[in-house]
């Protein structure tokens, strides 16, 4: 089968004004929520089950099965939390979606508080992105204006409030339940777990949370119904995705495709490396995800084909370097921003960043030796897997598939008594500023 | 370069917080299932009348959420935006993670503080600039990115930056490359305590990096399957 792009989401957003109401419902918008209104709860729940959505946040959980740990029979009210706190180096999907249809995301929060029984959401979106927040809080104010949030929504006798919420800087609330505790207003640490939010989450209360990509995508699996979703992709990662190419790319940009293209059709569709270079190393997901060479180009970027090769699907950011990046720089420059992001809470994190952060310095300067490689990979497995939440286990990827894969570049470093890089031929400016390259 | 607490009045002014802004921390409170989930956004409403968490400012949240004041610092220290000293009226950002750095971040910063005479969290001394070394801000395929009071500024250059910062100091009316036109750094604090600013509708619906898929869609004719009408599965209640 030829690779097409399968624009569901991105679909609208190259239409003036996507973002307003009216031109939404002149798109059909707000179609998946009268469908949906007529139905049963759980009947909705079995759709998006059905369907095999994973959860697009990064982990890949199914969402219907996540819906459906939500306890029949609590006391305590319910809630939707949608994760808008994108913050992952590398990720920028959600960010464009909220700017150009927020509408998409605020009827995608109405079906699933409809489905999971919650009469109260929130949107909690990073702080430092002021036009986004701007625009979902518009699309609320909007829906609030045309009845399809408050009281008895569209007359079905369904309540619902949204709140959206601006976090403050830290990374560390894109972690599901340090969001929570941001939420409550309180210094974003993750908590233990179990129990698990769809238990005791927000106030205690059960709730579900998930990414803004996740929510957005209900309204068309609504719509177009489970088969339809699963026409795309494959059995164990079904639907389309957002594919975000940055770095040393022709054309870097948004690319909607089905789960499973590999980066060299992305490529080809984005133009291919930058003129006059090639491939050095690039991440599936994320800096949290082991980073990949050429020789995984032909991999299915989906979730069962990046873990077989040693990495996760994460969130699909696909950051592409090509070979005038130094590997060591690169790597150390994400430990700096581990270290920075780290809570604190737990040890490991706090302290093994610090002390990783100051030797990947000496590496880059050259003065390190091969010991402290030994030493970065000795620190790596005390810090994955001792700590609370993922950021330990992500912020030690990097290291790890850096010295896995490019080993003799470390070396060269101390070998050449410094960097052997030019950091000027790297930038895109690189002609402007006479580099080698 | 100068001390963030030698800022001349005009940038370190603060305006009280008066009655006006109790009665605005109740409307922000009365959001919330729990009245502590309002400290966040009542921490951005004290950068918007106070340009910074200021003493008075961790006070009067502790006292009307009816927790301590060690209480409010604790959350206040844990989170970058919200700030310890006064910054600039346009607080600029440089994005120095690695894809951004790579790309040119690092030079863009290295010139732009040089330019300015000021590093990291810190402001000239007409208080109009500060700068700031800035993390992943999920931009990537416009980088190298920098940001104005957290608005997008995409592709940058060392010298488009200088030119930035210029305009800037010089009063001229900016736009971010694919936003709204760009307000003082207390303005864009109020919009994140939950009050509007009437610009939402300003600037592109999507910048061009985050359509070149869907455009090659559309030159390819590519779609997603036909949805169809299908009807929902299960029994109508």
């Amino acid at each position: 089968m030829t690779v097409t792009l399968t624009p569901v989401l991105t679909a609208r957003w190259d239409q003036a004004d996507s973002f307003t109401l009216r031109n939404y419902e002149k798109a059909d918008g707000y179609k998946a929520l009268r469908r949906a209104l007529q139905r049963k709860p759980e009947d909705i729940v079995e759709m998006v089950k059905d369907s095999g959505l994973r959860g697009r946040g990064g982990a890949g959980f199914p969402t219907g099965m996540k819906w459906s740990f939500i306890p029949k029979d609590s006391a305590k009210p319910t809630y939707l939390v949608v994760n808008a706190d994108e913050s992952e180096p590398g990720t920028c999907k959600d960010i464009p979606l909220m700017m150009a249809d927020p509408h998409v995301l605020v009827e995608g929060v109405i079906i699933t508080s409809y489905a999971i029984g919650a009469k109260h959401a929130f949107i909690y979106v990073r702080g430092e992105v002021l036009h986004v927040f701007r625009r979902v809080m518009n699309a609320v104010a909007e829906a609030y204006e045309s009845g399809y949030l408050g009281q008895d929504i569209l007359g079905s006798g369904f309540d619902l409030d949204v709140v959206v919420h601006a976090g403050a800087g830290a990374y560390i609330c894109g972690e599901e339940t340090a969001l929570l505790d941001s939420l409550e207003g309180r210094r974003g640490q993750p908590r233990l777990k179990p129990p698990f939010p769809a238990v005791a989450g927000l106030y205690a209360s059960p709730t579900v949370i998930n990414n803004v990509e996740t929510i957005a995508s209900v309204p068309s699996i609504v719509s177009g119904g489970a088969e339809w979703f699963r026409s795309m992709g494959n059995e164990k990662s079904p639907g389309y995705g957002i594919f975000s190419l940055s770095g040393h790319v022709t054309k870097p940009g948004q690319y909607e495709a089905p789960l499973g293209i590999t980066l060299r059709e992305l490529l080809d569709l984005a133009g291919g490396i930058r003129n006059g270079h090639e491939l050095k190393f690039w991440t599936p997901g994320g800096s949290s995800t082991p980073m990949l060479t050429a020789e995984h180009m032909d991999v299915p970027l989906d979730f069962e084909g990046m873990a077989g090769a040693g990495s996760m699907l994460g969130t699909r950011a696909l950051q592409i370097f090509d070979d005038t990046t130094c590997v060591v720089r690169a790597t150390a420059r994400w430990i700096e921003f581990y270290k920075h992001e780290s809570c604190g809470k737990c040890t490991p994190c706090r302290e093994g960043f610090w002390w990783m952060v100051q030797i990947l310095e000496r590496l880059e300067k050259g003065e390190g030796t091969e010991a402290d490689l030994d030493k970065l990979l000795d620190m790596s497995d005390n810090i994955a897997g001792r700590s609370f939440c993922a950021l330990a286990d992500g912020g030690v990827a990097p290291v790890v598939s850096s010295i896995q894969y490019f080993r003799d570049e470390y070396i060269a470093h101390f070998e050449h008594g410094g960097c052997p890089f030019d950091p000027a031929a790297s930038t895109l400016f690189a002609q402007e500023l006479g580099a080698k390259a | 370069m100068t001390d963030l607490n030698d800022v001349q009045p005009d940038q370190a002014a603060t305006s009280p917080l008066d009655d006006t802004v109790r009665a605005e921390m109740a409307e922000i409170i009365a959001r919330y299932p729990e009245p502590r989930s309002a400290l966040l956004p009542m921490l951005h409403l004290v950068q918007s009348h106070q340009g910074y968490v200021t003493p008075e400012g961790i006070e009067l949240c502790a006292e009307v959420l009816g927790i301590t004041e060690a209480e409010v610092a604790a959350v206040a220290t844990f989170y970058t935006m919200y700030k310890r000293r006064p910054v600039g009226e346009y607080h600029v950002g440089v994005c120095t993670n690695t894809l951004c750095a790579v790309m040119g971040g690092d030079a863009i910063w290295d010139d732009l503080s040089e330019y300015l005479g000021v590093g990291h969290d810190e402001t000239t001394e007409d208080g109009k600039i500060s700068l700031e070394r800035v993390e992943c801000n999920a931009a990537c395929d416009y980088a190298p990115v920098m940001v104005v009071n957290w608005e997008f500024m995409d592709n940058q250059t060392p010298e488009s930056a200088r030119e930035l910062v210029d305009r800037l100091r010089a009063g001229e009316e900016v736009a971010s490359t694919r936003g709204p036109r760009v307000c003082t750094w207390k303005q864009a604090e109020r919009v994140l305590a939950g009050f509007p600013d009437g610009r939402a509708t300003e600037g592109v619906a999507a910048g061009p990096a985050s359509v070149v898929g869907l455009e090659l869609a559309h030159e390819n004719g590519w779609t997603a399957p036909e949805g169809g009408q299908r009807e929902l599965g299960g029994s109508t209640k």
